[in-house]
């Protein structure tokens, strides 16, 4: 489990290459990216400030791998997450897994995910020609990991 | 006792501060105490701890709720809910 909160910008060929060579075992690697939009509630964005809680972000983010792997059969994982100031497509964040059949890296990628967007403790704030915002919190997220519920 | 407590994103901004060491008078005991307790520091800090806002905590980093016994030493964390990703 390769876990990193970090300013700089990462490269998703790099990352899948590394976690497929460390796992001769892996029959696939299946990764998400996420990336800053241009506009959000209607707005168009200019920057954005990420910030986090630094010692909580890292820890939440190796429970989450924990969770994942207590559902499912997980070779590796890597998460990287961005801080500081980003741009509309700048990326932001990165969840890859690798696992034997894809079945089970499809899932957790998409557990991580959905777990990350509700319980890590990063918030964004956009600066938007209106001003600056911080972005609220959504109710399709807190939907999105509750569904996870059962798969224990 | 003595803790410290941490302030993210908005809250840190409304309060203006990111941390402090705070010496707990006696009976401030739980999270929802501590609230309370920080809810009396005038209007600014009311409308955050006793308003109509989510407030999530974490004590010694692991997310917890409003029963959540807090003891000397511990670093709380108040913070709005967490938007990253």
């Amino acid at each position: 489990m390769s876990i990193s909160v970090q300013t700089d910008d990462f490269d998703v060929g790099l990352e899948v290459a590394k976690l497929r060579k460390a796992h001769a075992d892996a029959g696939a690697v299946v990764c998400f990216v996420g990336q800053v939009r241009d506009i959000n509630e209607g707005d168009l964005i200019g920057n954005m400030t990420l910030e986090h809680y630094p010692g909580m972000t890292e820890k939440s983010l190796q429970a989450i791998e924990h969770e994942a792997r207590k559902r499912w059969n997980i070779l590796g994982a890597t998460v990287i997450h961005r801080v500081g100031i980003l741009k509309p497509q700048d990326q932001i964040v990165l969840v890859a897994v690798a696992s034997a059949h894809r079945g089970d890296a499809f899932q957790a990628c998409e557990f991580m995910m959905d777990y990350l967007k509700t319980q890590a403790p990063f918030w964004k704030k956009e600066h938007t020609e209106q001003g600056e915002r911080w972005v609220e919190a959504k109710a399709s997220d807190d939907e999105a990991q509750a569904r996870w519920k059962d798969t224990l | 006792m003595n803790i410290k407590v941490l302030y993210f994103a908005r809250i840190k901004e409304s309060v203006n501060y990111s941390s402090e060491e705070l010496a707990l008078p006696t009976g401030i005991t739980t999270v929802q105490l501590l609230k309370q307790y920080l809810s009396t520091r005038g209007d600014t800090w009311a409308k955050i701890f006793t308003g109509k806002l989510v407030v999530r905590a974490a004590i010694n980093h692991e997310l917890v709720d409003d029963q959540t016994e807090i003891k000397a030493g511990d670093e709380v964390a108040f913070f709005p809910p967490v938007t990253g990703g």
